[in-house]
């Protein structure tokens, strides 16, 4: 929509990037549920860049997406946050590996 | 019959309320309604729509891009009746299997809601008309489900849902990215409208690769499959049962519906090619991968990842834009008749499958494949309906997998791309195989172990009610192949005339 890209725009790629690198390279839960939020708002950032049209008023759209965006992101990291503290206390057995049940 | 369609997501919407805050009691009670009133609607909304067309509605008036707008298509309410008959065999094989107070449940009384939840959220997957609203309801979907294969003991259940989520969150996080290119490039989040509007361009064409990125994740396409195994198998047996027949294939139908209408413009032949390969690669992987497998619900999740393939196929057959006119169209609607008629089937007889491990799992007192010999003999309806199931999946008649890949193997051969129907039928064959493997312990004779725990009826009716639906689907396909094709550029073509 807009002739050369907004430094919004950028930014929210840059953010996109770092968060898709640390998903790489680093290893665990918590680091991973970190890069997902990180990478998340790269993304509502893109969105937000959307809404400009020109000289005129903002178009509220990009908004509302947004306003859902972040309530199903707060949302998933709360069951993300809670399921590995879980797991994390959970013993690993020994025998675990016998039965499902 | 607008309302019918608004009452398919709020019917099960209001049973999860009411299971969450109505105390244990009010779970069965509640899924039994939600399990009458969705046949009822899906079954009022397939009448209608394959006599009048497609329906729509908009929520409390709102229109779209701000309201929530419905439709319902032939391939949204063959969907929504797919959910209806899957999820009352599951509402009551769970009922039927807490009643008996045993079973790999850790916090049952969590079940009702999260299921009532995943099924309002299914129902509004497959009918929503804009394309945030189906990341929305992709996001329940996967909440919810994650939610229910936590229900699951031990920490390999917890192991599969942290997994799952993540993997889920990504494929997420990646469709709203083509969300927001599709808004920015066309202005406009309604499917229908979409095909008019957006333009074809680079900015598309990496929306619709990020989109189908991310559904590719949540249907489990190998070679991002890593995380469903583990998480469908953990899981209890009803809740495995919903995630494979329905879970996944909501993904795959969204992703059919960007590619054949909402984005459409940006489709090409290579892009639709390699989807196709996908396809053909998770056939073949998935179903060598279950034929390894040493524990029973193992095997029929990997079946999972091979069945995902066929969907795929709808891709390249159905979505890609061909040279050769007439011809190429039929091709076309015979392919989009066989993807969605095996969506159909597969879902039913992998509910089927998981519903019967169900119960020949709490028969045995364990998954092994080996210690299930015998069983035959002890639980012959179970047995004979996962005979039935896995006969659908090989592909024979009278089952609807016959009829589902018949139509897909003749559009590859119209289309004249002779390799894909080449696959179908390397993948029915690798499925006899690892039916068969299952089959052969089921009716070898037992050793005298200790004698296998009583199995209560009402999970066994459930997994006998599926088979048998699975017969009908193969019997009776005539009104079912005409109601897919409502709504598409197909329809009113006839089965067996050309146009």
């Amino acid at each position: 929509m807009t002739a050369s890209p907004s430094p919004y725009l950028l930014a929210g790629a840059v953010i996109i990037g770092l968060a898709v690198y640390a998903l790489v390279v680093r290893p665990g839960a918590l680091r991973r549920i970190i890069a997902l939020n990180v990478m998340g708002s790269g993304v509502f950032l893109v969105l937000i860049a959307s809404a400009a049209r020109g000289d005129g008023a903002p178009d509220p759209v990009p908004h509302a997406l947004v306003l859902t965006g972040i309530v199903v992101a707060v949302a998933t990291s709360a069951l993300a946050v809670t399921l590995a503290r879980i797991l994390h206390r959970t013993p690993s057995e020994a025998d675990e590996r016998d039965g499902a049940r | 019959m607008s309302a019918a369609l608004a009452g398919v997501v709020a019917v099960p919407l209001a049973g999860a309320v009411i299971a969450a805050i109505g105390g244990p009691r009010s779970g069965p009670v509640a899924g039994a309604a939600t399990s009458v009133a969705s046949l009822m609607l899906a079954g009022a909304l397939a009448v209608d729509v394959h006599g009048g067309g497609p329906v729509a509605v908009e929520i409390g008036g709102w229109s779209a891009p701000l309201g929530i707008a419905l439709r319902g298509d032939g391939l949204a309410v063959a969907m929504l009746a797919l959910i209806a008959v899957v999820g009352s065999a599951v509402s009551l094989a769970a009922a039927g299997e807490f009643t008996s107070g045993a079973g790999a449940w850790s916090r049952r009384g969590a079940f009702w809601p999260l299921w009532l939840l995943l099924w309002a959220s299914l129902a509004a997957l497959v009918t929503a008309r804009d394309v945030f609203t189906v990341y929305v309801a992709l996001e329940l979907m996967s909440l919810s489900a994650v939610g229910l294969v936590a229900l699951g003991s031990g920490r390999a259940a917890l192991e599969g849902a942290v997994r799952y989520l993540l993997a889920a969150w990504l494929g997420a996080t990646a469709y709203l990215l083509g969300v927001a290119l599709l808004y920015a490039e066309a202005g406009t989040l309604d499917m229908v409208g979409l095909a008019d509007t957006l333009p074809d361009g680079a900015a598309a064409g990496t929306a619709l690769a990020l989109m189908t990125a991310g559904l590719l994740v949540k249907a489990a396409v190998v070679p991002l499959h890593f995380w469903l195994p583990r998480a469908h198998s953990s899981a209890p047996a009803p809740v495995s049962a919903a995630l494979s027949a329905l879970v996944v294939t909501g993904s795959i139908v969204v992703l059919v519906r960007l590619w054949s209408e909402a984005m459409s413009v940006a489709v090409t032949e290579e892009a639709g090619t390699l989807v196709g390969v996908l396809g053909v690669v998770a056939i073949v992987w998935g179903s060598l991968l279950a034929l390894r497998q040493t524990r029973l619900k193992m095997l029929i999740a990997y079946s999972t990842v091979g069945q995902v393939g066929y969907l795929l196929l709808l891709v390249p057959l159905a979505a890609v834009p061909r040279a050769g006119g007439g011809t190429g169209d039929r091709a076309a609607a015979d392919a989009w008749s066989g993807g969605v008629y095996y969506a159909l089937s597969h879902g039913v007889a992998k509910a089927a499958l998981f519903l019967a491990a169900g119960c020949l799992v709490f028969a045995a007192g364990s998954d092994r494949i080996e210690g299930l010999g015998g069983l035959g003999a002890r639980l012959p309806l179970v047995t004979a309906s996962f005979a039935v199931a896995g006969v659908t999946l090989i592909g024979l008649p009278p089952t609807g997998g016959f009829v589902a890949k018949w139509y897909l193997v003749s559009a590859a051969i119209r289309a004249g791309e002779p390799w894909w129907a080449a696959a179908v039928l390397l993948g029915s064959l690798l499925t006899a195989a690892y039916v068969a493997l299952v089959v052969r312990v089921l009716m070898s004779r037992g050793e005298s172990g200790p004698a296998p725990v009583p199995v209560p009826r009402r999970m066994q009716g459930a997994t006998v009610a599926l088979a048998l639906v699975c017969l009908a689907l193969g019997l009776r396909p005539e009104e079912g192949l005409e109601l897919l094709a409502a709504g598409t550029p197909w329809a009113g073509m006839g089965s067996g005339e050309t146009p």
